[in-house]
């Protein structure tokens, strides 16, 4: 049996039935990492020693007569910005060369807690800036379906390894779209919750008030488990909320009968790609067919979320990365004389040019007699989109859209026109500036590369994403169709 | 040509809570260097700070006390800049929406007149790591990166730097009464920058201010402020243009100069701390930290003035730490003396304590102790030149009064016969000094008084002394 093909919940049942041996599940996955990870370019490093001796403690438990709850033995990969204690976390860039993190993130701990076994540290684009994963310091990520394709970005790793079943589950982190678009583009369900439904504590901040944790499966089922996993309050980060976590197993169900979608029409504009519009369309059919209730309604402000996102998702990255200084840890210039030489060289050669160009766009965002027509104005704007949001949820359970705009785009189509790159994520960024769960899952594919589904749903109702997109997904088989 | 001094003060104070007030790392003094420090203090990626709610607390008390509004709604915001001895090269402080705003200080001034001083707001934020130069390079300590410090910022309404040293002093008595500062300015848990211009006398516009940092005591704050206007009043008189500094008080060279001008000053980029929520102050926990604010100074001098009929004077001095008001209290109530128990502690006792640079808290002898002396001298036990030198043994070795005067044998001389014998002799040896004395020379009488009390070793009684060599001295 290939254990790799297998899913997270399928692993974690034959795990606790004693028909397979914890180790033997992460063996599979790193002998299909070392097959094919150096065409993918997936991990940037790999914890197999720890991981091996870990299976060793929860195969000795079950040999024990203990039941593994939680993730059950099954792994897990993590994206290179969120500290697991020992292991490196460059965010792929090389400021962070040479620095190991000296304590676990809340959710690495979560998932220690809860059973998981690490496999690694996954690629991304730089500091989580990016949306091709062209942004790595290190290597390129291929799209696992073409691999002239990009896999999207900046979860763009964690997207693809799931998808090439290098892992059965992943995280990655949301900022602007980081998980959920890549995921579309790489064909396996990604979630970013709720602001606050998920510690930040140990993830590198580039965003303060937008990033999220965000959760990658090969299928719905897989993504609830790893997000009931790792959500809940954390006395570490106190923009987490109190609110109690669902028992999103009870999520999965077909039922949405009598369920309202809203159809937002500016997410259906002309920026959208014919067969992505024809796939989601065909999507609309199949929730009607399960018993919800479809309405086009329309959200005027969408046009202004992505100036309001660039304006203070690089505000705040200015300031979260003002501490990559080469004074304490990661790369400090050689030829540096003093304290200002050392920040100056250092950064200089540590950063690549899109983090530069964002540090660079907030800092003067921020400055004296600009913070009023800029930050302050996008912060107003963000309020607006919020509210409509809030409307909207009063009369819908969801809304739907595509994704993306198209399916994966080639390497380098997109670098030379920075603008063009960011509208890839017009159709995600809005949700990250309300702070709303949303979830994507594959709805199609278009010359044999993948398109999305995206559900919106309303603050800390990832339960009800989880529900329509089980049933979305149980009525096709998009999500079987594995490499 | 008359000028007006403009001066206002910012002061920032050490918070006493047990941990930092982003992180649990301890506040303790001292320590390994590095050692009291966690990923939130040095500032690793991924650490998020969490707000000590103490430190808010301790923040309301100190607004309170000070006679602030607090606000109902309280915002942390991110203050920009890089410099190696801020780990985020960011600060958490407060900007639009301070703890505490619109309070003031009444202050004393020479003439006995009080004035009000405003203190604009009172914001809470963290301290910055030490910077150690070595000859091998610059060392980074970050077990202080962190600490809870309280920023005070006055109005503009000093007139001199007399004015600035008596709020100063208020502030701190203040502070450390309610104990949320211990305000030790030698060891850098109370530190004073200020903002001073001159203007035309009668005039309503104000100069060009500088900012004066690095005064570490009192002293250096008056001196400071009194080169700095001497200098601005120079330069304007010769026809310069002040431009507003930043200055750095050097005091050993008793100079300003300046750290940088305007043209260089920072764009810190004030903007929300996303990582803080919005604090929610609720008037009921207001007035749960009021009831802990215990008497403060000025409210023990009326008291001290009406319960003890202390001069007015003194108990304004006795009451300015909350250390020696305590002494004061339990030594004036045991001794049943309140005047003598005032002077000796502002006297001789403030005067042994700053020549071995101690405070009250470190005294080795107890305010039981300092009532026996007193009861002592009352008694005629012992004179008061007795008792002088008893305290300064009592200073340095702690031992009861008495027992001092038992062993050194001090106990005063009352029999006249005896002190008789000495007068004579005394007088019998310096015939020229009655001489003086008879042609006027009232100081003569001293000087005999003194070669008597010499002679005795300090143990005669001073009043028989006197009376006696007065006979003595009309008899011949």
């Amino acid at each position: 049996m290939e254990l790799h093909k297998l899913k997270a919940h399928e692993l974690k049942d034959l795990i606790n039935n004693k028909e397979v041996k914890v180790e033997e599940v992460t063996e599979s996955f790193f002998s299909r990492i070392d097959k094919v990870d150096h065409k993918i370019g997936a991990y940037l490093y790999k914890s197999k020693e720890e991981a091996v001796n870990n299976c060793k403690e929860l195969d000795a438990r079950i040999a024990s007569g203990e039941k593994l709850e939680g993730l059950g033995g099954v792994p897990v990969a993590i994206k290179d910005n969120i500290s697991v204690k020992g292991m490196q976390n460059t965010c792929a860039s090389k400021i962070l060369e040479g620095y190991i993190a000296p304590y676990d993130a809340t959710v690495t701990k979560k998932i220690k807690e809860n059973n998981g076994i690490i496999l690694g540290k996954l690629n991304m684009d730089e500091f989580a800036m990016g949306s091709s994963n062209e942004n790595s310091a290190f290597k390129k990520v291929v799209n696992p379906w073409n691999e002239e394709c990009v896999p999207g970005g900046s979860s763009g790793a964690s997207a693809a390894a799931v998808a090439a079943l290098e892992a059965p589950l992943t995280l990655g982190t949301e900022t602007g779209g980081s998980v959920r678009q890549p995921a579309s583009l790489c064909g396996v369900v990604g979630l970013k919750p709720t602001y606050g439904r998920i510690s930040r504590y140990g993830v590198t901040a580039f965003g303060s008030t937008l990033d999220q944790v965000g959760t990658i499966g090969r299928d719905v089922e897989d993504c609830a488990l790893l997000t009931g996993a790792i959500a809940g309050v954390d006395k570490m980060d106190f923009t987490t909320v109190s609110t109690p976590v669902q028992d999103y197993k009870k999520s999965l169900v077909k039922d949405i009968k009598g369920k309202k979608i809203g159809i937002p029409v500016e997410y259906f504009g002309d920026g959208l790609d014919d067969n992505v519009r024809k796939c989601v369309d065909e999507a609309i059919k199949v929730l009607e067919d399960n018993g919800a209730i479809v309405k086009k309604i329309s959200l005027p402000l969408t046009e202004y979320s992505l100036a309001a996102y660039y304006i203070i998702s690089s505000a705040e990255a200015s300031s979260n990365l003002a501490r990559f200084d080469g004074i304490r840890y990661g790369h400090r210039s050689k030829e540096s004389q003093d304290a200002v030489d050392i920040y100056i060289k250092s950064r200089s050669e540590g950063f690549g040019k899109e983090v530069k160009r964002r540090i660079m766009l907030g800092t003067y965002a921020l400055s004296s007699g600009y913070y009023d027509a800029y930050y302050k104005k996008a912060l107003k704007v963000r309020n607006l989109i919020k509210q409509e949001f809030v409307k909207t949820f009063e009369e819908f359970d969801v809304l739907l859209s595509p994704t993306s705009p198209s399916t994966a785009f080639k390497f380098g189509e997109k670098t030379k026109d920075v603008l063009s790159m960011y509208l890839s994520d017009i159709y995600t960024v809005p949700v990250n500036i309300a702070g709303l769960p949303a979830i994507s899952v594959p709805c199609g594919f278009v010359n044999n590369l993948p398109v999305g589904l995206q559900f919106i749903g309303n603050y800390f109702r990832e339960d009800v994403l989880f529900n329509m997109a089980y049933s979305y997904e149980a009525a096709t088989d998009w999500h079987k169709k594995a490499l | 040509m008359e000028y007006e001094v403009v001066i206002g003060l910012e002061v920032h104070t050490e918070l006493l809570t047990k941990t930092k007030i982003y992180c649990g790392c301890t506040t303790e003094f001292g320590g390994q260097p590095n050692t009291h420090v966690c990923p939130v203090c040095l500032g690793l990626p991924g650490a998020l700070p969490h707000l000590n709610k103490k430190v808010v607390e301790y923040g309301i008390k100190s607004g309170l006390a000070l006679n602030c509004s607090i606000t109902k709604y309280g915002r942390m915001d991110r203050k920009n800049y890089f410099y190696p001895d801020c780990p985020k090269n960011y600060q958490i402080t407060q900007d639009e929406l301070p703890l505490c705003r619109d309070g003031y200080i009444e202050v004393e001034l020479e003439d006995g007149t009080k004035k009000r001083v405003g203190i604009e707001r009172i914001h809470i934020e963290e301290d910055a790591a030490k910077l150690l130069h070595t000859p091998a390079g610059t060392l980074v300590d970050f077990n202080r990166s962190g600490v809870p410090l309280a920023e005070i910022v006055s109005k503009p309404d000093m007139r001199s730097p007399k004015e600035a040293v008596k709020y100063l002093e208020r502030l701190k008595s203040i502070l450390s009464s309610t104990k949320v500062s211990d305000c030790k300015m030698e060891e850098g848990s109370l530190r004073c920058d200020a903002n001073i211009s001159i203007m035309e006398k009668g005039s309503d516009t104000f100069g060009v201010r500088t900012e004066i940092k690095n005064m570490n005591s009192f002293k250096a704050l008056e001196k400071a402020l009194n080169y700095e206007i001497d200098r601005q009043i120079k330069a304007v008189e010769s026809g310069e243009k002040l431009t507003q500094d930043t200055r750095r008080w050097d005091d050993t060279k008793g100079e300003t100069t300046v750290m940088r001008s305007k043209e260089f000053a920072n764009d810190y980029r004030y903007f929300p701390e996303g990582d803080l929520v919005t604090l929610n102050i609720d008037d009921e926990w207001i007035e749960e930290i009021r009831k802990t604010i215990p008497e403060l100074p000025h409210e023990k001098e009326a008291r001290f003035v009406k319960e003890f009929g202390i001069p007015k004077h003194d108990a304004s001095v006795i009451t300015f730490t909350m250390s020696m008001a305590d002494f004061f209290e339990k030594t004036a109530k045991i001794s049943e003396d309140a005047k003598s128990a005032s002077n000796w502690l502002m006297g001789d006792i403030s005067k042994i304590m700053k020549e071995n640079a101690t405070w009250v808290e470190d005294l080795k002898f107890t305010p039981e102790q300092l009532a026996e002396l007193i009861k002592l001298i009352n008694s005629g036990t012992i004179s008061n030149a007795i008792g002088k030198k008893i305290i300064v043994t009592m200073f340095s070795t702690g031992k009861s009064p008495k027992t001092i005067v038992e062993e050194e044998g001090l106990i005063q001389n009352s029999d006249e016969g005896s002190i008789l014998e000495v007068v004579n002799k005394v007088l019998d040896e310096n015939s020229k000094s009655i001489e003086d004395f008879k042609n006027g020379k009232k100081r003569a009488l001293g000087f005999v008084v003194g070669l008597i009390m010499k002679e005795t070793r300090g143990k005669a009684n001073p009043q028989i002394v006197n009376k006696l060599v007065n006979e003595e001295i009309k008899k011949r």
